[in-house]
């Protein structure tokens, strides 16, 4: 059963790797990517344990932190790239 | 016990892996940003804790336990606060959702798309 759901994770990353060349605006891509990211979390926890690897959980607790932290960098440029000159930037619209 | 342990834990893996892929094909198919989000977000805020909660019954009580714990909260906590990030983001750069007007049908003949 755990092969069964480290394939639906893989199959989930290509469709949502398909979403992300397809994507019509840079938000569907965005959107994909972090569902990518998401997948490759459970993706290094189900597979680091079935082959037995050593320190796999680390390393998917990291990629899980970046993940979220990248997603939300990329979000906030998206959102304040379009008006540079109101206020004083991020904070004053915060 | 371990039976009862080993089939709950495939119960978790097969309802997670069935999720994953629904909001895979959600995420590829719908066709609105807005709806791609609910079917990528929702799905993923389910899938991951059955995924991970399915690996933990499997394993034997130590520290790793306590990692995918924490991944899991951390997953839990992380993951709508990123999906409404990227909601707000969109709705703040001009995008609309799509919208199908039915206060006008339900006066008028038919429904009718925009």
């Amino acid at each position: 059963m755990l092969t069964a759901a480290i394939v639906a994770i893989l199959v989930t990353m290509f469709l949502a790797l398909i979403r992300t060349f397809l994507g019509p605006t840079e938000y569907d891509r965005m959107l994909a990517a972090n569902s990518f990211g998401t997948k490759t979390v459970l993706l290094i926890a189900l597979g680091g344990y079935a082959l037995s690897w050593n320190s796999f959980l680390d390393v998917a607790l990291l990629y899980a932190l970046l993940n979220f932290v990248g997603t939300i960098a990329v979000m906030r440029f998206f959102e304040y790239r379009n008006a540079p000159e109101e206020g004083n930037g991020p904070e004053s619209a915060a | 016990m371990t039976a009862v342990l080993e089939s709950l834990s495939s119960l978790c893996l097969l309802l997670g892996g069935v999720l994953c892929i629904t909001g895979g094909v959600g995420l590829l198919r719908m066709p609105d940003f807005f709806s791609r989000v609910h079917a990528s977000g929702v799905t993923d805020t389910l899938a991951a804790p059955l995924l991970l909660i399915g690996l933990l019954l499997q394993m034997e009580w130590s520290l790793d336990s306590v990692k995918v714990i924490l991944i899991l909260m951390l997953v839990l906590a992380t993951n709508p606060t990123a999906t409404h990030a990227m909601a707000k983001a969109t709705l703040h750069g001009g995008q609309q959702p799509l919208v199908f007007d039915d206060e006008e049908s339900t006066g008028g003949e038919d429904t009718s798309k925009p």
